[in-house]
């Protein structure tokens, strides 16, 4: 792939581009859907495109396209000097180039992220899982009436970074991951659970955990009725704390930041979680879904320290927003794709741990609320002041323990608020690949608004 | 019939139909009951302004295909990048290669006489710079709205998506489809407080869509913000709440609309399963999926399996009349598909999904359905919203809300949730407005996003939670 990239770049600047950049990716991946002992659905997948950015000065355009013949690239390198015209100036507009990094940051390079076994397993091996998972669902509990789908999915990846001013970088990834929908019957009705496992390769899957998660959440519906209204001790579990992390990680975006659309603008080096709270981004974690040796202009990956002991040490950049602050890129330009150009975000966002097991966070909450899962994230939480409400179904927890289910209730409150009222971290954290890619430990905040009856 | 392909299309077919029956044959050389090739050829052009700058010009091309096989109760199912024809075979084999029976014929194509949906100015016709000084006018239209408008975005999309679709039982359908849609995202500051507001205009449209007052759009939004600052906490609790027409529709859209999909109603994951011929609302109550209405943004000629799009009555005067059915589950269910097989690209598998879904007008009007209630909560717009089928528990975020006193509306709330049950919920429906208004939303359904149409007037729930941080 480093050739096309290599070609691609040459192609733009010869069409009259200053500088040029090309990413090209090609991607074989798997899907397994299963539904009552059978395939359901089975899915081979060969994508491959390139993405060119041309600048203009301090304009930038981009173009992108699957054709990647000598003319297909031609034609899109000179697309992209087209529409570097039709943008404005901007001063801090400029490709990034090649860095190396201090090895207590990452320099001493990348874990290995690609695991033979997606390779190794064929077809039957990876439908054979999937169809464990169902049948460990099912097997759990005997009020698990069905399960809706159980879906393992793989991608084996290579990218290609090259630009005019000296990127040269290829790698290699591979990534699985397999969940299951549980149904669960009680005598007013269907509750589902969802239970998930992810890996490098389908080596790192556990198909009986994964069927036992999702037949317990959904279980432990069972019954559920809505909570009164009141404002009490919420322990977030560790997959509803990753969608709350993963939001805060945008708002430490120094894109979101610099243009006034964050709760924390403005706040660096003071306080804006509880002291207990602590959290970092590390593009090279072995285990991180999201690492790669190189960020999506070709930036080294690394760590970077956002949230300690409380205190905001720290945001997030892209070669731009770098520029505009006059810092360095923490390698936190991030892609989906070919068919996007980068952009700031977290790679993966660690919290720290704490020191309290689970039952030990119950225990510490007292009278309260475990929230196992939230719906309406995408429109419930209000992204430039934090403000969020958002709907829930968990536990209640009572004297300490947990008691009996809760439904169609919300949360509400704002995320530094939310960050503030942190009393205490698990001691066990799992990685969440949804929305984001974030590991984490469950959480206990001091107290949040419950909306209910 | 031609065999060069349908002749309705204008740019003819993206693959012939020798290769078509080519890559159908190879597909069903080991068995299988069904197999189709669908081809695609998306061609776009994105761009936004932000800081009163033009940036993030971008465009996207692209074709591939995917090929799919039926038997018993399984797909196989293989994609590839491009439409290089020995590409395309080793899709077929690829699809074909975990099935072990014998060699199963398909039937000869025929081109079918399906027309696009018109649409009068190619987008493609109108140069970038011309987009580009649209976006210049909605910043200033956005930013004239208030002096507290802090900050103003807006984003211009258009996509022609080409498709061909060819399989067993002998179809050989084609539709040439643009879209053209804007946004516009303000944010309003006074002191600490900080709000947003975001609206758009989309459809299944060319340029002319935006030939009346695009500047409507940038307005809408910064008011949105500008209301919010006077904003006080949401009250939380059990209250009648009136609706908002046009993308209040959503609501429909999420507590009803997904579980009338086929997919969930037949794995028992919907909580309209079995209530078919049931009342499941008032009698006031009458609402459709109709994937032909002109120049909405989930229109289509034909669905992502080659079907003709159609309108479908889902709720007669209360009573549920109809499930929305892709090809699979038709078939599972022994009856016609109803067009709404969609897929978000040739790399995913179609699922039932809707198309444009709406609320049909009733006869209260809205201000006397505000007046009737004493005490409660009008949510004007939502910023979106999310049910799980299966137990029918929804949540809306409502980006604009207003405490309703005494049977008027009175001060705006923020971040307020409504929360229920759909079937509870659209029991509770006790009055429908004979107002009426479209929005345009983007849909996500098993990893694929797709571009649906929510409709209605102003709705009246006589009671459900409102989530807020009042207590």
């Amino acid at each position: 792939m480093i050739d096309v990239a290599r070609q691609a770049v040459e192609a733009a600047v010869a069409a009259g581009a200053s500088d040029a950049e090309a990413y090209a990716s090609e991607d074989r991946g798997r899907e397994v859907r299963a539904h009552g002992g059978a395939v359901e659905s089975l899915t081979a997948a060969t994508k491959r495109g390139i993405g060119i950015r041309a600048w203009i000065g301090a304009r930038a355009g981009y173009a992108y396209d699957t054709d990647l013949s000598a003319a297909g690239i031609a034609t899109l390198g000179a697309r992209a000097v087209e529409l570097a015209w039709v943008a404005d100036e901007d001063e801090f507009v400029a490709p990034p180039v090649p860095v190396r990094l201090s090895p207590d940051i990452g320099g001493k390079g990348a874990p290995e992220l690609s695991d033979p076994s997606v390779g190794e397993w064929s077809t039957r091996d990876i439908a054979e899982l999937t169809l464990r998972i169902e049948k460990a669902t099912l097997a759990t509990d005997r009020r698990v009436a069905a399960v809706e789908q159980a879906v393992y999915v793989d991608s084996a990846e290579t990218v290609a970074i090259a630009s005019s001013t000296g990127v040269d970088g290829e790698y290699r990834t591979s990534s699985c991951h397999a969940y299951v929908q549980a149904l669960a019957k009680g005598d007013d009705g269907s509750e589902t659970g969802f239970g998930f496992d992810l890996g490098r390769g389908p080596d790192g899957l556990d198909p009986e955990a994964i069927g036992a998660e999702g037949a317990e959440r959904a279980t432990a519906m069972i019954g559920a009725a809505k909570p009164a209204s009141r404002s009490c001790p919420v322990v977030l579990d560790p997959t509803v704390a990753a969608s709350f992390i993963a939001i805060v990680g945008r708002g430490l975006c120094a894109s979101a930041v610099q243009r006034g659309r964050s709760p924390f603008a403005g706040r660096l080096d003071a306080a804006v979680a509880a002291e207990a709270f602590a959290i970092f981004d590390d593009g090279l974690d072995p285990a991180g879904p999201a690492s790669a040796p190189i960020d999506g202009e070709g930036v080294p990956r690394r760590r970077t320290p956002l949230i300690e002991g409380g205190v905001l040490r720290g945001y997030l950049y892209d070669t731009y927003t770098a520029r505009r602050e006059g810092v360095a890129s923490t390698g936190n330009a991030s892609r989906s794709g070919y068919r996007s150009q980068p952009s700031v975000a977290p790679s993966n966002l660690l919290v720290e741990v704490g020191e309290l097991s689970f039952d030990e966070l119950l225990r510490a909450a007292g009278d309260g609320v475990l929230v196992t899962d939230v719906a309406g994230l995408h429109s419930g939480v209000n992204p430039v002041s934090g403000v969020f409400s958002v709907g829930a179904t968990g536990r209640a927890i009572r004297a300490g323990e947990l008691a009996e289910p809760l439904r169609e209730f919300t949360i509400a409150s704002d995320l530094v608020s939310m960050l503030g009222a942190v009393r205490a971290c698990g001691a066990a954290a799992r990685w969440v690949p949804f929305g984001g890619s974030v590991s984490t430990p469950p959480l206990l905040i001091e107290t949040m608004t419950i909306a209910g009856s | 019939m031609s065999d060069d392909g349908p002749a309705a299309l204008k740019g003819g077919p993206l693959i012939d139909a020798d290769l078509a029956a080519r890559v159908l044959s190879r597909a069903l050389a080991h068995g299988g009951d069904f197999a189709e090739i669908f081809a695609e050829r998306t061609a776009g052009l994105t761009m936004a302004i932000d800081e009163s700058r033009v940036e993030s010009v971008q465009s996207g091309a692209g074709e591939g295909a995917g090929v799919r096989v039926l038997s018993g109760g399984t797909t196989y199912f293989a994609h590839v990048d491009g439409l290089d024809p020995a590409d395309l075979e080793r899709a077929a084999s690829e699809a074909a290669s975990a099935l072990k029976a014998d060699r199963a014929e398909p039937r000869p194509l025929q081109s079918a006489s399906t027309s696009p949906l018109p649409i009068e100015r190619p987008p493609g016709e109108v140069s970038a710079e011309r987009k580009a000084t649209l976006l210049r006018e909605l910043d200033e239209r956005g930013r004239a709205a208030g002096e507290e408008i802090a900050q103003f975005m807006a984003s211009y999309a258009e996509i022609r998506r080409e498709v061909t679709v060819a399989n067993s039982d002998g179809l050989f359908a084609g539709d040439d489809r643009t879209r053209v849609r804007i946004g516009a995202q303000a944010v309003a500051r006074r002191g600490d407080a900080v709000e947003t507001g975001a609206e758009t205009l989309g459809g299944h449209r060319g340029f002319e869509l935006l030939e009346d007052d695009p500047g409507a759009v940038a307005e809408s939004a910064a008011r949105k913000a500008l209301v919010l600052l006077d904003a006080g906490p949401a009250p939380a609790g059990s209250m009648p709440v009136v609706v908002g027409g046009g993308f209040g529709g959503v609501l429909f859209h999420e507590m009803t609309g997904h579980g009338l999909e086929a997919d969930h109603v037949q794995k028992g994951a919907s909580v309209y399963a079995g209530k078919l011929g049931e009342p499941v609302a008032r009698s006031l109550l009458t609402a459709y999926d109709d994937g032909r209405m002109p120049g909405e943004w989930g229109s289509d000629a034909i669905d992502d399996e080659g079907t003709p799009t159609q309108k479908t009555l889902v709720i007669e005067e209360g009573r549920l009349t109809a499930f929305l059915y892709d090809g699979l589950t038709a078939r599972r269910d022994a009856v016609a598909s109803t067009g709404n097989g969609r897929r978000e690209s040739f790399r995913h598998l179609p699922v039932p999904r809707m198309t444009n879904t709406y609320i049909a007008p009733g006869d209260v009007d809205p201000e006397a359905m505000i007046a009737d209630v004493g005490q409660g909560f009008y949510a004007a717009s939502f910023g979106g919203g999310q049910v799980d089928p299966a137990t029918g528990d929804f949540v809306f975020g409502v980006s604009e809300g207003y405490l309703i006193e005494a049977g008027k509306v009175t001060r705006p709330c923020r971040g307020a949730t409504l929360i229920g049950n759909c079937l509870e919920a659209l029991a509770a429906i006790d009055a429908v407005g004979s107002d009426f208004e479209m929005k345009t939303g983007v849909c996500g359904k098993a990893g694929q996003k797709v571009p649906v149409g929510t409709g209605q007037g102003h709705v009246r729930i006589e009671a459900l939670t409102v989530g807020g941080t009042e207590v």
